[in-house]
């Protein structure tokens, strides 16, 4: 055994080794479960994709109808999933920020009400928090014949708010890629005036070029009449409000849901965060003429950051795979929309395998992106 | 620690070999060697199949799994209730994990070609309908034109759904909901204006409302849906035995041999009776059973207009009448070939 005692070789031996043996066993798995369910007489294979779907969703995001492929109602589903995901991602992330500043508190009342917050949030399962919400949505609320009405044409009830909508006929592309375009060049001056403020050490006006930039395309397809919109307001049917958009209680049980847990661990993260900064910074700052609320902005969060992305990469991660929960209270996620694709063509294994590996898919890249975020903020040897 | 992991690869590689090899008994051996009936049934469907208060497990399609088990081991009582799933209680049955599903299953044509089961005979036929309030004065399923619509998710309901409403030229809201008592709820509440499902699931929806006539069954029946027993695939014989299980219910009620009479009706002279009761013939050894397995399931359980009064009948909360489920020769649909 004289190539073992090589310690180079040895890494790469044992590597090669550890890999093809879970390559075996994946392959040996595929062949015997293929077998098995052949002898079963249980159909394989993807074919079930392009047959047509056959079911109603009740939400998407994109057109769609029973008619479409199951591949397509896939597709709804997951559009769906990141929607719920990324808005939850979003105002957790807002409130879970300020919830843990105000968890530090020098206002005891503040500081305790904000620990009973976080605490309620974090000990009780997600699951039973989404049954909570759905539960006094539907049953709080009117139905949606007594729908209050908010202000007119906005109408409150257990089948969720109904609003009403701005329908583009025409234009909405142009719109859209002059508002990509505003928001690029407004990015490029804010970065060039920024520069030159460090450099010249004098404050510029370059944020009111910005501002300009951002608006006046969109505001210059508008002029030209390119766009043509219509007004779409919910009114009343023989059993509920058409039109307009409509918000449905399933959608806004999950996002409360999501969210508000989400804003627990947040808060957590950015507490934590903060406190690793050391109390020697908030002391210079305080030296230097800073006010606290200065010193929390411009000093501590960007160095509380460095400590905050990893964990709260994981927060993330945690929140888009626990928007599966959706199928507990009717929110056609990919889940819910995969299950009853599984039932109805009996292919459970391509199935979940195909929703496994989006998952996998779209959480690698979450925490790719974190990743790069992370090490833009990280500290920087100079 | 090299050899720990040889060891480990040597027992994941059994592991898959064992896999394999589990399969090759057949059904009625792996029943009686285990000395159980494992049947999977619902979760929680009173009338069907929900435990009282004693913790038995009550029901029609309990009852049928007694009747298996009665002609299996002349005891209707060595059965052991898996609640099954919507979603999964196919692949309970293709794992292995149920030897029977008797759970208000409807047999479809995709079903039996693509999951690797086969459905016994027709225990209760059925048809999916819409439960309405009363208040909201509809008479017709057409009328429900935008309206939203409760179900359960994964079954044929919303795909007959989605048929009926393109087929009226509509649209509709389908509010899918996982657990029965969350569809209830949503029903009762007010967020949907219709729940579906099948009649039968219909019935006990509207039997455990607060105030049950403030409800309405519409009159349209939008599918057929015959409620089947299912087995696994290329097991004839096990596959024999649930379905004349189910057709000596049937038989023994054409013939008028109930619980109460059947020791009495043993001793009569009619040969198809005594055929059914295993006075003469031993037909009972050809499925592998005992030669008495007839009259073990109707002492164990009654026939079918018993095992149909006691669970869904009109004396019940569900207060189900007979319909389609009567003889063929009153007008019905239950037809039991000759036991002969």
């Amino acid at each position: 055994m004289l190539f073992l005692n090589d310690a180079r070789f040895r890494a790469v031996f044992y590597q090669f080794l550890a890999i093809s043996l879970v390559l075996l066993a994946a392959s040996a798995m595929y062949a015997t479960a293929s077998a098995n369910l052949a002898k079963q007489d249980i159909a394989t294979g993807f074919d079930f994709l392009s047959r047509q779907a056959g079911i109603a969703i009740s939400e998407s995001s994109i057109a769609y109808g029973p008619t479409d492929t199951v591949a397509r109602a896939i597709l709804v589903g997951l559009i769906n999933t990141i929607k719920v995901s990324l808005l939850a991602a979003l105002f957790g992330t807002f409130i879970g920020v300020l919830v843990g500043i105000g968890r530090m508190s020098t206002n005891p009342l503040l500081s305790r009400l904000m620990l009973a917050y976080v605490e309620l949030l974090r000990n009780v399962p997600l699951l039973l928090y989404l049954f909570l919400w759905y539960f006094l949505i539907i049953l709080v609320f009117p139905p949606v014949r007594q729908a209050i009405q908010l202000f007119p044409g906005f109408f409150l009830s257990n089948s969720g708010l109904a609003m009403p909508a701005v329908e583009w006929q025409s234009g909405f592309g142009l719109t859209f890629a002059a508002l990509a375009f505003g928001v690029v060049a407004a990015l490029v001056v804010r970065a060039v005036s920024q520069r030159r403020r460090i450099q010249s050490g004098k404050a510029n006006a370059g944020w009111i070029f910005a501002l300009v930039l951002l608006v006046l395309p969109v505001l210059a397809v508008w002029a030209s009449g390119a766009i043509s919109l219509s007004w779409s307001a919910p009114e009343a049917g023989r059993f509920r409000l058409t039109g307009g958009l409509q918000i449905r209680p399933e959608f806004v049980a999950l996002l409360i849901g999501l969210m508000l847990n989400l804003s627990a661990s947040v808060a957590e993260i950015v507490r934590a965060g903060i406190q690793a900064v050391s109390k020697g910074q908030w002391e210079a700052a305080q030296a230097l003429g800073l006010p606290r609320s200065r010193t929390l902005r411009l000093v501590v969060l960007p160095q509380a950051l460095r400590v905050i992305i990893p964990p709260l990469t994981n927060t993330y991660l945690t929140v888009f795979k626990n928007s599966s929960l959706a199928i507990a209270i009717g929110y056609p996620d990919l889940v819910m929309v995969s299950n009853t694709i599984m039932n109805q063509t009996g292919q459970a294994m391509e199935t979940i395998a195909i929703f496994m590996g989006i998952y996998l898919g779209l959480s690698v890249a979450i925490s790719l992106f974190m990743n790069w975020y992370n090490a833009r903020v990280a500290l920087k040897a100079r | 620690m090299k050899r720990k992991f040889l060891a480990l690869c040597a027992a994941t590689a059994a592991l898959m070999v064992g896999a394999t090899a589990a399969q090759s008994a057949t059904t009625l051996e792996t029943v009686k060697a285990r000395g159980k009936l494992i049947c999977g049934v619902s979760l929680s469907t009173p009338g069907f199949a929900a435990a009282d208060d004693k913790g038995r497990m009550q029901g029609f399609d309990a009852d049928i799994c007694r009747a298996i088990a009665a002609a299996v081991f002349g005891d209707a009582d060595k059965v052991d209730f898996v609640l099954t799933n919507i979603n999964t209680r196919f692949q309970a049955l293709q794992s292995g994990e149920i030897d029977v599903l008797s759970r208000q299953t409807t047999a479809t044509f995709s079903r039996e070609a693509s999951l690797g089961i086969d459905f016994g005979p027709t225990v209760f036929y059925d048809g999916q309908g819409l439960l309405v309030p009363k208040s909201l004065g509809v008479a017709s399923a057409k009328e429900l034109t935008d309206a939203a619509i409760c179900t359960l998710p994964g079954t044929t309901t919303s795909q007959n759904l989605t048929d009926f409403f393109r087929t009226v030229g509509g649209k509709f809201e389908l509010v899918v909901l996982e657990s029965p008592d969350e569809n209830r709820a949503a029903f009762y509440s007010g967020r949907c204006e219709a729940i579906s499902s099948d009649r039968s699931d219909l019935a006990s929806i509207r039997a455990v409302a607060n105030n049950p006539d403030d409800y309405v069954l519409l009159p349209e029946t939008i599918s057929k849906e015959p409620l089947a027993p299912a087995v696994r695939q290329n097991d004839s014989n096990w596959r024999d035995i649930v379905s004349w299980s189910v057709y000596m219910l049937m038989a023994a009620e054409e013939k008028g041999i109930t619980q109460a009479n059947v020791d009495e009706m043993a001793k009569r002279e009619d040969p198809e009776i005594q055929r059914m009761l295993g006075g003469a013939d031993e037909l009972g050894k050809m499925l592998g059973l005992d030669s008495k397995w007839g009259y073990n399931i109707i002492k164990g359980v009654g026939n079918y207009a018993e095992v149909f009064d006691r669970n869904l009948g009109e004396k019940t909360k569900l207060g189900m009448t007979r319909g389609p489920n009567t003889q063929w020769n009153a007008g019905g649909l239950l037809y039991a070939p000759p036991v002969r």
